[in-house]
């Protein structure tokens, strides 16, 4: 199958008063046609930097990229007839209608002033956006800010799709929402390049999973592989004494599928564990014969924190370089949750 | 040709959008024309008992409203880079960026919308000139000459704001840095007063400013002038329409190119 993205050895260094700051390190990434790919990583990895390049927003300073066959240095226009762009903020017109925003997009992608109502009408459709469709976005929710943008991103069915954090800053109910939309979407054929801070997000929507770190791509695989190597549920137990956490973690590794791991400013012991809710049963029953008092205690899925501690050996951060740089760079003042 | 004609179809759906703003947002209009009501009055009534008494036989009025004509659409223009702030602030250029659009049609069509605005401001200046007794002297072909002369000046200075605009970013900066040219490009000039009545080197620079020369040509054209009290002897006003016009040709050949290079390199921080 053909790469509908393939990019090498990209750099970007952004330099700024307080010195240069290098976004992107080297960083390689391929995206077969037909296929999702989830770029994962915390703020500040080289995420949206690496969609910008690709999307023609930003020249790299080393390395090169194609896009659907076109050279983004060299045919930048080509590009943009074939990509489709979601931001992490959606951009949509706060005084103009939902359809007026998409009627617009529609003709700056020269659809013709009939094609692109037909298109905008169909695509609120699909969003579940009729009711709303005349009114101006001013009134939407968040949820309804993104879909549009999304929608906006479709109006010309380009063939690749980049999605940077879709459902960053959303409820719960609306992230649910938009997952669905994008599920539809990449039923349909669409090859989609999407960023995430979320494990669950990257495992739920992408069929490959690139993770990103100080703007290289440290690990790549389907996310079998990755779970395979992050391992599944956590038990998470933090006792109530100082003196508990050496035994606590001793207890915790004899029921878990790896090694427990402390975090002592916390008291918080992490095991990754198979067989969900009984093995949570038979940790607070080893816990207590071993006469640990345990002041909170919980299974939950991996994060990416745990990603990246397997990967790692260290906690998911925003580096104090890179980091700060990009959320800079990103938008100023809106930091994500 | 065709691309040429694509770019003109671009402008166009931005200007619309922009239009639609306007539209929807009516305050916007209200603060704009509410703002040349105020100076008209302010000027009218609050200076001209004491500028017009040192012009014996010039009526302060006839004199001051093209003065009030030229510094609207001059401080109008910032609008066109306070807006491009706010869309670069937004995310909105980045979006425009990612689609296959003519790389100018955003500014062409942010500089267009602003004519409109312009357009409103000086009919509503107008008719409150007219209210406080200025009257066109001159003929219709004359008046309109004049309106077209102010607006063309006005387009220039928004590629000007527009560049500033993407520089700067912040629209609230945009808004206090291009005070502090305007309000001595407008004042440092012969809008409100008799640029001979300026100390030496300040005459100098009035007699030179391309705003002066705009509102000697507009007192021309709506026949504002009085022969008892004849233009300074200087180049420019003797020849004001002339010297308006080459400023708008620099003016465009300068900073068309550079704000559309400038908006390709832009994206959001």
């Amino acid at each position: 199958m053909a790469d509908a993205v393939r990019a090498e050895g990209l750099v970007k260094i952004y330099k700024s008063r307080s010195g240069e700051v290098r976004a992107l390190h080297g960083l390689d990434l391929t995206v077969e046609e037909g296929t999702v790919v989830g770029l994962l990583g915390p703020n500040g990895a080289g995420k949206t930097t690496t969609i910008k390049v690709l999307t023609t927003l930003l020249t790299p300073d080393a390395g090169s990229a194609t896009v659907m066959g076109a050279d983004v240095l060299a045919a930048p226009k080509d590009v943009k007839r074939r990509i489709g762009v979601s931001g992490q903020y959606a951009a949509v017109d706060e005084y103009l209608t939902g359809f007026e925003n998409l009627d617009m997009v529609g003709r700056l992608y020269h659809l013709g002033a009939e094609r692109s109502r037909t298109r905008a009408r169909d695509l609120l459709d699909q969003f579940g956006l009729t009711d709303a469709a005349d009114r101006p976005v001013k009134g939407y929710s968040g949820g309804m800010r993104r879909r549009l943008d999304l929608a906006g991103a479709l109006i010309a069915q380009p063939p690749m799709l980049f999605l940077d954090e879709p459902t960053t800053g959303l409820d719960p109910r609306s992230r649910l929402g938009m997952w669905e939309v994008i599920t539809d979407l990449v039923g349909g054929g669409t090859t989609l390049l999407l960023t995430t801070q979320y494990l669950e997000e990257a495992d739920q929507l992408a069929d490959r999973i690139a993770v990103i770190d100080h703007g290289r791509v440290i690990a790549e695989g389907t996310s079998d592989t990755l779970k395979s190597q992050v391992g599944g549920e956590r038990v998470e137990v933090v006792v109530a004494h100082d003196a508990d956490v050496g035994r606590a973690r001793e207890v915790l590794s004899g029921v878990g599928i790896g090694e427990a791991v402390v975090e002592n400013r916390s008291r918080r012991v992490t095991v990754p564990v198979s067989g969900g809710a009984s093995v949570l049963v038979e940790a607070v029953r080893r816990l207590d014969g071993a006469g640990v008092t345990v002041s909170d205690l919980s299974l939950r899925r991996p994060t990416l924190d745990d990603v990246f501690l397997s990967l790692t050996g260290r906690a998911a951060e925003e580096s104090d370089d890179t980091g700060a740089a990009e959320r800079e760079v990103t938008w100023v003042g809106k930091d994500v949750p | 040709m065709s691309g040429i004609r694509q770019a003109i179809g671009d402008a166009a759906t931005v200007t619309r959008r922009n239009l639609i703003k306007i539209k929807r947002v009516p305050d916007l209009l209200v603060f704009t024309t509410l703002s040349p009501i105020m100076f008209v009055l302010l000027f009218a009534y609050v200076f001209a008992g004491a500028i017009g008494t040192q012009n014996t036989g010039v009526d302060y009025k006839e004199f001051l409203v093209a003065g009030i004509f030229a510094q609207t659409v001059v401080f109008g223009s910032t609008f066109s880079g306070i807006s491009l702030a706010e869309d670069l602030q937004k995310g909105f250029v980045d979006r425009f960026r990612t689609l296959p659009m003519a790389p100018s049609a955003m500014l062409f069509g942010r500089t267009a919308s602003d004519v409109v605005n312009n357009v409103i401001s000086l009919v509503v200046m107008g008719l409150t000139g007219l209210v406080v007794g200025w009257r066109i002297r001159s003929s219709l072909v004359e008046a309109l000459a004049g309106a077209l002369l102010l607006l063309l000046f006005a387009y220039a200075l928004s590629w000007v704001m527009a560049y500033v605009g993407l520089v700067v970013r912040t629209p609230e900066v945009v808004n206090n840095a291009s005070f502090i040219v305007i309000f001595p490009l407008t004042f440092v000039a012969n809008t409100f007063v008799d640029s001979t009545t300026l100390p030496g080197p300040l005459e100098t620079l009035a007699n030179w400013n391309p705003v002066s020369a705009v509102t000697q040509s507009a007192r021309e054209l709506f026949g504002n002038t009085n022969p008892a009290f004849p233009p300074p002897d200087a180049w420019p006003l003797q020849n004001p329409e002339l010297y308006t016009l080459i400023w708008i040709a620099i003016i465009l050949a300068i900073f068309i190119p550079l704000s559309i290079r400038q908006y390709q390199r832009t994206t959001s921080r």
